[in-house]
């Protein structure tokens, strides 16, 4: 596969370089691929995504779209389409208006730009809104003639950012499925900005954690909800976040679905003793609140126990709990980043 | 319960001393509005039915006594050709104005929000125009133009674009021409303020919205800026235009209506009739043509102001 967006060796400074908002930032984006930039607030991922508009310039570093170089040149001759937040419809135009405006530059005959924003309409289902204004539409609304003004273009790349944050909760997740649909349809190139762990893992063929600037795991859902790269991508990523116990200047990382009463651990397992002090009932699960001993220091973690494992937990007492020994992660405990596997006691369960 | 009873009346007390005078809200629009009101009655409502009244009487300076005349003050007014002339000019000096007041506004409203150094001092020097009194630039302008010392002659001569001297205010389209070019750099700041206003008022999405879409300088600016910030330049071509209209400061000062009642407008020219001339009757009718004009004004500004709320 061809790499549609590159960007190398990229930092963007402001206010005169005190604040790196990207900070040596490596990725390769391939043709047709859905790629997630998913951080905390501030961690530089819009940022990222305008230096690829062409909205902000990079202070250092490249920025390659389709093969050639785009530093400093606008983002009209950039050719990609961005979905902003706000949706950034233009309140004076109709729908159909909206749409038609990228084509304007064109130079096509009115006839051919009318038809390109009919069919983009038609397949987004909006086309019987075509003669409303913007203020006129649903929120649900908006967002198809966002998507559709950005497709009719055919650009090389989409450029969303958090184009679901202004939908309710109902409609984000209906919105999300949609919004994937539609890229496997139309195979356009597409950069994801969000915030929202759940429509990362859900969207992305690949999720780009970010943090302070910096790209800190590049892959797969679920490679990097197994696998994390360090600590930060272990705790922001999952609800509840992956348990961190320290041992010996090492920190053992295991997920909350992994620590469960002994006899629901197979294979070879490590026994913690889990003096638990409250339980939340979560849509069918059960998020169990307490602290762990004999894996290392005594330290709060939280399990979560699927409806299957219906064995009685009391807060207040001690409970025999396991972790499956492929399950367990090790981190440096200065550095944060995965480090080799060190001894523990196992046993056979 | 001892100290519930205790309790009780201080509880009172608190809410006598908290409910003032200030936290009833029908008492204060009325204290709020009498000041406006007052004014508006005083000095607008009390003056305009003055000048009809006197329309129709034979009140002069000189013999204040009210005497009904009919339509005769209309009459005459119709009669004399320098009253056509400063309507026809009132007109011509409004629209010209209007427009490169707009124009230049427009173009002024973009350096002001552009980002630059300096821009503090570029802002005060633009706003200066517009703070000065008129009374004191025009006389400012009066010897700029000059017809023997204008130092603009004296630059078009020295870089030998004119022989002889201009005589700005000596000639009537030249005159005229400076009449506009005065309002004109008067009104332009506060144009370019109102515009300056709508521009910010533009999400910073919509804007980077059409640059991703192609647009470049021109398609932003006629498709998205303008269309956009439409009811405030609306707003800034009628206040201008009911300056220009009602403004005979500039023409006063710099012309005084001359060369031969070639620039007089209808203020000016109402003005020296009926204060000059001492003829109040013939001021008056002459003034009343205002009126409908600037009610039109009015409801223009009204409407658009009321199109940039739905907006």
């Amino acid at each position: 596969m061809s790499v549609t967006v590159e960007v190398s060796n990229l930092i963007k400074q402001f206010d005169g370089g005190h604040v790196r908002a990207i900070d040596d930032v490596n990725l390769a984006i391939e043709e047709g691929e859905y790629l997630v930039l998913l951080g905390p607030s501030g961690c530089g991922k819009t940022t990222l995504l305008r230096t690829i508009a062409g909205l902000e310039q990079p202070t250092s570093g490249d920025v390659l779209i389709a093969g050639s170089v785009v530093n400093g040149l606008p983002p009209r001759v950039r050719k990609v389409a961005m979905v902003f937040q706000s949706y950034a419809l233009y309140p004076h135009k109709t729908v159909l208006a909206n749409i038609v405006f990228p084509l304007k530059p064109e130079k096509l005959p009115k006839q051919e730009r009318e038809s390109k924003a009919r069919w983009a309409a038609e397949l987004l289902g909006i086309d019987q809104l075509l003669d409303r204004k913007p203020r006129q539409l649903s929120g649900g609304e908006r967002q198809r003639v966002a998507l559709a003004r950005a497709l009719v273009r055919a650009p090389h790349v989409f450029l969303l950012d958090e184009p679901l944050s202004n939908l309710d909760a109902k409609l984000r997740a209906s919105a999300r499925d949609e919004l994937k649909r539609f890229q496997q349809r139309v195979g356009t190139t597409t950069v994801y900005v969000t915030h929202d762990q759940a429509e990362a893992m859900g969207l992305g063929d690949r999720i780009a954690v970010m943090d302070k600037g910096k790209l800190r795991q590049l892959g797969h859902p679920v490679e990097v909800y197994d696998d994390p790269a360090d600590t930060f991508v272990a705790t922001f990523i999952g609800s509840p976040p992956m348990n961190l116990v320290p041992r010996d200047g090492t920190l053992v990382g295991f997920r909350p679905e992994h620590l469960l009463p002994v006899s629901h651990v197979t294979g070879e397992r490590v026994d913690v003793t889990f003096h638990v002090d409250r339980i939340e009932h979560l849509s069918g699960d059960r998020h169990v609140y307490g602290t762990v001993s004999g894996l290392g220091e005594e330290n709060r973690v939280i399990a979560r126990l699927p409806a299957t494992v219906t064995d009685p937990v009391t807060p207040g007492e001690a409970h025999a709990f396991g972790v499956n020994i492929d399950r367990l992660r090790f981190f440096g405990a200065e550095s944060g980043t995965r480090t080799e596997p060190i001894r523990v006691d196992a046993k056979h369960g | 319960m001892a100290e519930l009873v205790r309790d009780a009346p201080r509880r009172q007390e608190l809410d006598g001393t908290r409910r003032r005078l200030a936290d009833r809200d029908g008492f204060l629009a009325w204290i709020f509005l009498v000041p406006t009101v007052v004014y508006i009655i005083v000095l607008v409502a009390i003056p305009f039915f003055l000048a009809i009244a006197f329309a129709f009487s034979d009140v002069t300076a000189g013999n204040p006594s009210y005497d009904w005349v009919g339509l005769e003050n209309f009459s005459r007014v119709f009669d004399d050709p320098v009253f056509w002339q400063a309507l026809r000019n009132t007109f011509v000096f409004t629209a010209i104005s209007m427009v490169l007041i707009v124009v230049f506004g427009k173009v002024l409203a973009m350096v002001l929000v552009a980002d630059f150094r300096g821009k503090w001092l570029v802002r005060f020097l633009v706003l200066l125009p517009w703070t000065t009194p008129v009374a004191l630039s025009s006389i400012t302008w009066l010897w700029l133009l000059h017809s023997i010392y204008s130092p603009i002659d004296w630059v078009l001569r020295n870089v030998g674009l004119i022989e002889d001297n201009s005589y700005f205010l000596g000639k009537p389209a030249l005159a005229m021409g400076s009449v506009i070019a005065v309002h004109v750099w008067r009104l332009v700041p506060l144009a370019a303020v109102i515009m300056m206003v709508g521009i910010l008022s533009i999400p910073d999405d919509l804007i980077e919205a059409s640059r991703i879409d192609g647009a470049g300088f021109w398609r932003r600016l006629f498709e998205i800026t303008i269309p956009l910030t439409f009811p405030l330049i609306a707003v800034a071509a009628l206040f201008g235009a009911i300056f220009t209209f009602t403004d005979m400061a500039v023409v006063y000062v710099l012309t005084g209506g001359g060369p031969t009642n070639s620039t007089h407008v209808l203020a000016s020219w109402s003005f020296v009739r009926g204060i000059g001339g001492g003829d109040i009757g013939q001021g008056a009718v002459i003034a009343l043509f205002l009126f409908p004009l600037l009610l039109a004004a009015a409801i223009l500004i009204l409407r658009s102001v009321r199109k940039m709320e739905t907006i």
